[in-house]
Order: C-alpha cells, then structure tokens, then sequence
C-alpha cells in the first residue's frame, strides 16, 4: 500500500513570490524573515520524500464559476496548467505546468464517490494559487505529479466544517489504501482570519489574532470536539469576510486524524494576515522528527503544539480587554 | 438585484486584459458593450433571455461604485480583484503601497463591527 509521509497544512499568500524574488532593495522589510521561515518548513516536507502530492485548495473564481459551482471537485489529468492571466497581474506569480497522477486521482474519485462523498469532477482543470503557492514555498522544483482537490470556501451556501473534516478523513483512508507503493503527502492551503474586500482589510493584523490562537491550537492538538463546538459559517464571518478557508485547514488536520498533535508548528504576523505553517509525520520516522527539529531551530518554531495560551497571543487580549 | 449578473460582470472583466483597460477608460460604455458582447451569452450559441442589470445596479457599475456593490452583495472577492486592477497602480505610485487598498477600507469603514451584506444567493 502507499504510505501517506506527511501532511501539510498551511495558510497561502500570494505576495510571497514577488516578495522573495524581487529585487533586494525593492523587498518588503519582512520578507528575509518570511523567506526563513517558508524555507524551514520546506524542509518538513523534503524529509518526506514523497512521490505523489495530495493537493488541497479552492478557486478563486478564477475558473470555477457561478453557472455551475461544486462543493468538492477532483482534477483527473496527465497534466495541468497553472496560474490565470489575473494571478500574474496582481502577485506577479510564474506560470507552471505540473504532472498530474492520473492513477491517484482514477482511485482517489472512485473511492470517494464508494464512500458516499459526491465529488465532481474536471478533465480540464487549470490550478490557480491555491495550489501553486504551496508549490512555490514547498517544492519550488514543481517536479512531483499532484493530485489536486478543490473545496468551495467561498460560494455560500457552503459545506459545513464537519463535512470538510469527513472528507479528510476519508482522504486518509484513500491515500492508506491506495494500491502502490508510493510516498504520497497531502498539502492543503488555507486561512486563519482573513478579510479581503472588506472594511477590516490590510490592517495592522489579521482581522481576528484571538481567532487565529484558537486556530493554531486546535489544529495542532487536533482537537475536533473544540472546533466543532466552536466554528461555524457564522463565527467565521465574524474573525473576517474571508475566514472560512480555515475549513481547508481543518480538512488537512482530518487527514492526519483527531487527537494527533502536529510535528512542526510555525507562524508569523505579516501585518494584514497571520501566516502559519503546520505539518504532522502520520508513519514518524527519526529522519522526519530530526528534520522537524533542524527546521524549528532555524525558524524558532514548534516540533509540537502551541496553545493559545502562549504568551505571543498575550498583547491581543490586552488589546481585547483595552476595546 | 442580479447579484448572479453583477457578479458575471465582475468575473468576466477581471479575466480579461482587454476588457480591464476598457473598463478602466470608460465604465459607462463597456457595461453598454459588455452587455450585447458577454453578459448575455452562456456559451457562443446559447443566450439568456431574461438575465438584465437593474437600472442602480448598471449606474453602480458605470460609476466604478464598489462601495454600492459592497452594500448590496456583490462578492467581496471580485469587488476587491477587479477594482485593484483598474486603481492599485496609480494609487501606489501617487500615495505609497497599498493606498487603494486602505482607501476601499475607510470608505467602507461604517461596516466595522455589523453584519455586512451577504453574498449568498
């Protein structure tokens, strides 16, 4: 069977290329201590040595439409192309063309539709920066065949997040299944707090740092029961117009399973968005733990869980308590 | 409204590097033409006969007005991508990064803390 070696969640922004690749004196002032730690956790996901990339993102309107909008969509393609002519306008992102597994995703759609989770399907589906993004901070080489999944975060009425959790769960048994003797990681982008359009954009943080320390305790504990209880479509919009991409972060923690702590856990205030970096060894092997470790000295993250009760979410209280 | 037909207009400029900078030059006659060339087509041969602006929504539209899409649930993604594309430049170069972005934020400033408009449809 394929072995499932890591599982990846993190938050994507686009400005991260151009602001790695611009020239120096034209680079935002955090973009050297963005670029360690993006490439800290690149090395989280080299030490899995995978073969075939489990890819977790949603469209941005970008070619997933409102004539016909899926709630999950599988990609089943030898290849696809990647980036729209707006992505390149707006975050000067590069154009890729990736392989796909065909094979993967033959198997990953039967067995879904098998256990009762309806996904549609593209046989012509163009990535957007969902997917590329983790593609430029996790394996810039784009030499891995992917298997993309699309969720929708984004057209209301939308799946609730106990659903995108099941889908994880049922990814996991896939990939453990999966006839092959492959090293399969699944990586899934998403969101903690976001407001993009509204009056809480591009502020001095992400619209809800409160929200965010929940966020990142809760997925790195894998504490289903406490986000269950806690999120809804509804709590979301009130932590940003945005936030429900969270549920692609709690798809990928269904992935590697409830109660499991994470194995790398990493974050970074970037002014308008809290950034955050998460991945769990689901077959831990002391190559991986050691790899983790090396990482977290550079970046000075985690190798286990970070609670909200860390004293870096201290200021944000206060800051509740002073409103 | 026809949030489903705003939205498309938002959609289907945004998409294309044409009809952006036409729509940046003259709002008023790109929704005219948008209308005849794009909006009412589902596919090259099929077109709707009943999908049309109301009049607030095409004035909206002809005014670059994002703060009344905003207020009456245009999607918050397309009303930020496409409205970037027609200022973010000129107002970056004039006023520092980001400026459209932080201007957009004052202007719909008077939502902090409600409920906004919804999206759904």
């Amino acid at each position: 069977m394929a072995e499932l070696t890591a599982v990846l969640a993190s938050t994507h922004h686009p400005f991260y290329y151009k602001a790695t690749t611009s020239p120096e004196d034209q680079r935002p002032p955090y973009a050297a201590d963005w670029q360690r730690k993006v490439e800290a956790y690149r090395e989280t996901l080299t030490a899995a040595e995978p073969d075939i990339l489990v890819m977790v993102g949603a469209d941005h309107f970008h070619q997933l439409w409102l004539d016909n909008y899926p709630q999950f969509l599988i990609g089943k393609q030898e290849r696809y192309d990647a980036t729209f002519y707006n992505e390149e306008r707006e975050f000067g992102i590069p154009k890729y063309t990736l392989a796909g597994d065909i094979e993967l995703s033959r198997y990953m759609h039967e067995e879904l539709l098998g256990k009762d989770f309806d996904f549609a399907v593209s046989h012509e589906l163009k990535i957007d920066h969902s997917i590329i993004c983790p593609i430029i901070t996790v394996r810039p080489e784009a030499d891995l065949p992917i298997v993309p999944i699309y969720t929708n975060i984004f057209v209301p009425p939308l799946p609730s997040p106990r659903r995108f959790y099941q889908v994880g769960r049922a990814i996991r048994e896939i990939i453990d299944s999966f006839p092959s003797d492959k090293k399969v990681a699944a990586i899934g982008t998403g969101h903690l707090s976001l407001e993009l359009g509204g009056p809480r954009q591009f502020g001095e943080h992400g619209p809800d740092p409160l929200f965010d320390a929940d966020a990142i305790e809760w997925l790195s504990t894998g504490n289903i029961d406490a986000i269950l209880t806690n999120v809804t479509h509804e709590s979301m919009a009130g932590a940003g117009n945005a936030t429900h991409g969270f549920m692609d972060l709690l798809l990928m923690m269904g992935i590697a399973g409830p109660g499991v702590h994470a194995d790398y856990v990493d974050h970074l205030d970037l002014f308008h968005t809290r950034e955050m970096y998460m991945t769990w060894y689901p077959n831990k092997t002391r190559g991986q733990l050691d790899a983790a470790a090396r990482a977290a000295a550079t970046a000075r993250a985690s190798t286990g869980p970070i609670y909200a009760t860390d004293p870096a979410w201290e200021k944000f209280r206060v800051n509740q308590e002073q409103a | 409204m026809s949030k489903y037909y705003v939205n498309k207009f938002l959609f289907t400029i945004d998409r294309d590097p044409e009809w952006v900078a036409r729509y940046r030059e003259d709002p008023r006659a790109t929704v005219v033409r948008w209308e005849k060339e794009i909006g009412r087509w589902l596919n090259p041969v099929e077109q709707t006969s009943w999908l049309e602006f109301t009049h607030q929504e095409r004035e909206a539209l002809a005014t670059h007005d994002y703060v009344w899409l905003f207020e009456h649930g245009a999607h918050f993604f397309l009303n930020l991508t496409l409205f970037i594309a027609l200022f973010d430049e000129e107002y970056a170069a004039a006023k520092g990064p980001l400026a459209f972005q932080t201007e957009m934020v004052r202007k719909l400033g008077h939502w902090t803390g409600r409920d906004y408009p919804s999206v759904a449809m």
